[in-house]
């Protein structure tokens, strides 16, 4: 399979990467599974105002998974909440150009900040 | 060596595809299947393959499935519309290549027989006798490969519409000779094959309209969108890729020069004693003609030819070997005794007038030399 | 072939091989216009004969390597024509005496999907788990068999991990029962001693294009004394002693025996080499944690080794070693998103199923492509940790068994 231009720039210098200490002000978001060859955990670090500041992720999976996942953390950062979870997954595949046997991988990304954001409010609710 | 005369049973790979094929045999490999850079420039190859073949008969790059040759692609199409298509009954001409004929006869009475005339062709009557409600499939080939009588493809392909059967056509031998058009004409699947164009033995296709409902016969992987499994041979699709784009470009010129020789042949031919030229009023192939020399045995002609370095045969390479008169013959109903000292010739783009000439002369020995033992013998008893 | 500028490192033997020189050269001789390029089956005239002769050569170096007799020998395609044909074959010959056949789920898919065609027509077939090391255990295979079976289909050589089964007490327990047993060996020809006349196996799938010979041509063994009987499933002709018709491709079946001839004198010589470049190759990633071998070591050809990167998934592997052509999984599936179904079947987890990688050497792989290729794996293995949220828990000790993941 040859994979676009863009995919391979975020496969090869991914963006983002790493992991923060667990924290009030951190939302975590882990989805997909090892049985299905993709896991993504995202992180995000909201600030007192509902932006989010910063954002890292770690990505089990192939490199548009990896690349949809690197490119969420780009696009989320000073975003808040409610628009980080209106980005869509047809957004993601759209810019990485990902054929459709790779769309689940933005489908992942969308689950992924979807879920870090329900998980930063309900430890601050 | 010999003069070449059998170009129907196979023809001399062209330098010109042998050099597209070499980069496929070198160092340099890959699986099709295979997703890394190596596998993507095998796939590569084999698409652009398909868009030349799909050229060269009027069809889409997306209607050509690779096979290993013209008799996989006769015994997919009716084995694999039989498997899809239990219960409906299926009509081939009397006069076709046996990689059709027999797997059609193995599926017993399902199976009509259409009858051929005198000059080989099916014409209407012989297909209504043949087709009825029940029938779902017509085949019938574009043009013979031992008498080289071609067809009326507009005929059949209207009776087949109007009796919603769908049609096929073994193209085998026309391919390459004469212009071909899938998409346009309303054929539904049809038979090709490389070696009979100059290019490499051992691949061939199976051209299908996404209509025609069939099941793949060989398993074991999705090659092919999923109607024939197993490693695609690259070197050689790319081979008929070349072969066929070369004969979609030389295809009037080829033409032009082997209808001299068969009309000088023809002509020759009709000088000597004793020979006729089967379906002499038919409209032929530019490169085929098939005749049978009376109270003469197939046999010792083809022996005493090949001893004077013609290489010619009788009709069919496939039932090369066998005694019985050829089916075709007896579809015309050419007497038995006739039918029995049949010599097919194929031209091929590399004969020349020289070589009609070789087998006048070597004929006409033959022919003399025979009278002149009866005539002695005759004196003698 | 515009990217051949680019010279990546070829471990992908047990897809395809490149075409021995020797065996293009033989080849060459039966291509073009100035070559002995007749149909064998013209009767008639001497390209027919001399194309004939070249064929029958063949069938002899073909024969001599595998111990059989030329006239056993029965020309295809391909590995997968000659899988149909003898599982096929064999089973529509048979259908009155029983309608049972037993195979195992790390057979290619060639005979799988073949055996799964005859369960639509109504054939019962028995899929075999291998133990854990891909090998199957006989007594397993014993069990199996029943009154009514017709066929026993086991490979000689797993495509992907490289084991070797034990087709001589297979054999043996089949003969005993009178079983039918049917070997695919498209993969061990050249790597594995064969000798035919004394193994009892009734029919053997070959390969050319595994074996340095080209694409488009394979064939069949099937055993005269005693007499296998199949069904042929292409008809036409009546070639190949009417099990398989159609032309025969004079310059493909020439190559194919070039390269048997080639593989008998070269084996033992090439095993060697090709065993140490692999120990080179696994001693040079055994250190890293988390790396298991996939199926026995020691029952294994010498160009196979089938390695799992825990933690790291297979694909964006493959990618990262972009310089490297090698494959996760068969390349007839690796197309596919599903883990290898081999390596399923050898009770591997997701997580290994998904993280495996075949290198397979051959012929051209030199020993600076094995250290090219250690340090692009180590240094690409390395990077997707870093990334991988899994070998992280694995770091912290959590147990990714416990964890209720969403599947999705």
């Amino acid at each position: 399979m040859a994979y676009g231009e863009k995919v391979l720039d975020h496969y090869e210098n991914p963006r983002n990467v790493g992991s923060f200490d667990n924290a009030e002000n951190i939302g975590t978001g882990m989805v997909g599974a090892p049985a299905c060859g993709d896991v993504m955990k995202l992180q995000i670090k909201v600030g007192d105002d509902g932006v989010i500041e910063d954002a890292v992720f770690k990505t089990y999976g192939c490199g548009s998974a990896i690349a949809s996942s690197s490119l969420l953390t780009e696009w989320v950062k000073g975003k808040t909440l409610e628009e980080a979870q209106a980005i869509k997954n047809t957004e993601i595949a759209e810019e990485l150009a990902l054929p459709p046997v790779k769309i689940h991988c933005s489908v992942l990304a969308e689950d992924a900040i979807n879920a870090a954001v329900t998980d930063y409010r309900n430890k601050n609710n | 060596m010999a003069v070449y005369l059998d170009n129907n049973a196979t023809t001399a790979l062209d330098e010109r595809v042998l050099q597209a094929m070499l980069p496929y045999m070198g160092q340099v490999t890959g699986n099709p299947s295979s997703v890394h850079r190596f596998g993507r420039l095998q796939k590569d190859a084999i698409e652009q393959a398909r868009e030349s073949v799909a050229r060269l008969v009027g069809a889409r790059a997306e209607q050509v499935v690779f096979t290993s040759g013209g008799t996989e692609s006769n015994n997919l199409l009716i084995n694999g519309f039989y498997q899809h298509n239990r219960g409906s009954r299926i009509a081939v001409s009397a006069i076709e290549h046996m990689s059709l004929l027999e797997p059609a006869q193995n599926l017993g009475d399902m199976v009509d027989i259409i009858e051929a005339d005198e000059n080989g062709h099916i014409n209407n009557s012989a297909l209504e006798q043949a087709v009825d409600e029940r029938t779902s499939l017509v085949s019938v080939m574009t043009a013979n490969n031992e008498t080289g009588v071609i067809q009326d493809l507009s005929l059949l392909i209207d009776f087949a519409a109007e009796n919603n059967c769908f049609f096929h056509t073994d193209a085998t031998q026309a391919a390459g000779k004469i212009a071909l058009d899938f998409a346009g004409s309303g054929i539904h699947a049809m038979t090709v094959s490389a070696h009979k164009l100059y290019g490499p033995v051992g691949v061939g296709a199976l051209i299908i309209d996404k209509r025609l409902p069939i099941k793949k016969l060989q398993f074991g992987g999705s090659q092919e969108k999923n109607l024939r499994a197993g490693t695609e041979n690259v070197p050689a699709i790319v081979g008929f890729g070349k072969a066929a784009e070369l004969a979609m470009a030389e295809m009037q010129m080829n033409a032009r020069k082997m209808y001299q020789l068969r009309d000088a042949l023809e002509k020759g031919l009709k000088e000597l004693n004793e020979v006729s030229v089967f379906a002499d009023r038919a409209e032929r192939l530019p490169n085929t003609l098939q005749f049978g020399v009376n109270g003469f045995d197939g046999e010792t002609l083809l022996m005493q030819l090949d001893r004077k370095a013609i290489a010619v045969s009788s009709g069919s390479a496939c039932t090369s070997g066998k005694t019985e008169p050829s089916h075709v013959l007896k579809a015309m109903k050419v007497p038995d005794a006739l039918a029995n000292s049949a010599i097919r010739v194929s031209f091929g783009k590399h004969n020349t007038m020289s070589d009609v000439e070789a087998l006048l002369a070597a004929l006409h020995d033959i022919i003399e030399i025979n009278q002149q033992s009866a005539v002695m013998m005759a004196a003698t008893v | 072939m515009t990217e051949q500028t680019i010279k990546p490192i070829y471990l992908d033997y047990s897809s395809t091989n490149p075409i021995d020189e020797r065996v293009v050269s033989e080849m060459l001789k039966y291509m073009g216009p100035d070559s002995s390029f007749g149909n064998p089956a013209s009767r008639s005239h001497s390209y027919g004969w001399t194309a004939e002769a070249a064929v029958e050569t063949a069938r002899k170096h073909v024969a001599d390597l595998v111990g059989a007799n030329p006239k056993e020998i029965i020309f295809t395609s391909g590995a997968t024509e000659s899988d149909n044909l003898a599982i096929k074959g064999v089973a529509h010959f048979n259908k009155k005496r029983g309608k049972h056949i037993v195979t195992c789920k790390t057979e290619h898919k060639a005979v799988l999907d073949s055996c799964r065609q005859l369960e639509r027509e109504g054939y019962e077939v028995t899929y075999l788990d291998p133990m854990e090391n891909g090998l199957l255990d006989l007594k397993v295979f014993e069990d199996a068999l029943r009154d009514d079976t017709i066929l026993a289909s086991i490979m000689h050589v797993n495509n992907e991990i490289g084991v070797i089964q034990d087709i001589e007490a297979i054999g043996k327990i089949c003969r005993e029962r009178k079983i039918i047993f049917h070997v695919d060996a498209a993969q061990s020809p050249g790597k594995v001693e064969i000798n035919l006349e004394e193994l009892p196996v009734d029919l053997m799938s070959f390969s050319a294009h595994k074996i340095y010979g080209p694409k488009g041509i394979g064939a069949l063994y099937v055993q005269r004394k005693p007499r296998v009987r199949l069904e042929a499933q292409m008809h036409g002709g009546g070639h190949e002693r009417g099990m398989r018709s159609g032309t025969l491709a004079t310059h493909q079946i020439v190559g194919m025996g070039e390269a048997f001839r080639i593989a008998k004198q070269e084996m033992a010589s090439e095993n060697e080499r090709l065993l140490k470049l692999r120990n080179k190759l696994y001693d040079g990633v055994k250190d890293m944690e988390e790396v298991y071998i996939n199926g026995d070591i020691d029952q294994r050809i010498a160009g196979n080794i089938n390695i799992s990167f825990n933690y790291v998934e297979g694909e964006s592997l493959l990618m990262a070693l972009n310089d490297l052509a090698i494959s996760s999984g068969s390349a007839c599936t690796s197309a596919s998103l599903e883990p290898s179904y081999v390596l399923r079947a050898l009770g591997r987890n997701d997580e290994l199923a998904h993280s495996s990688i075949r290198f397979t050497m051959g012929r051209y792989t030199t020993e600076e492509e094995i250290d090219r290729t250690i340090e692009h794996v180590r240094k690409a293995v390395e990077k997707l940790r870093e990334l991988s949220p899994l070998w992280d828990m694995y770091k912290d000790g959590i147990d990714l068994d416990s964890i209720e993941w969403a599947a999705h």
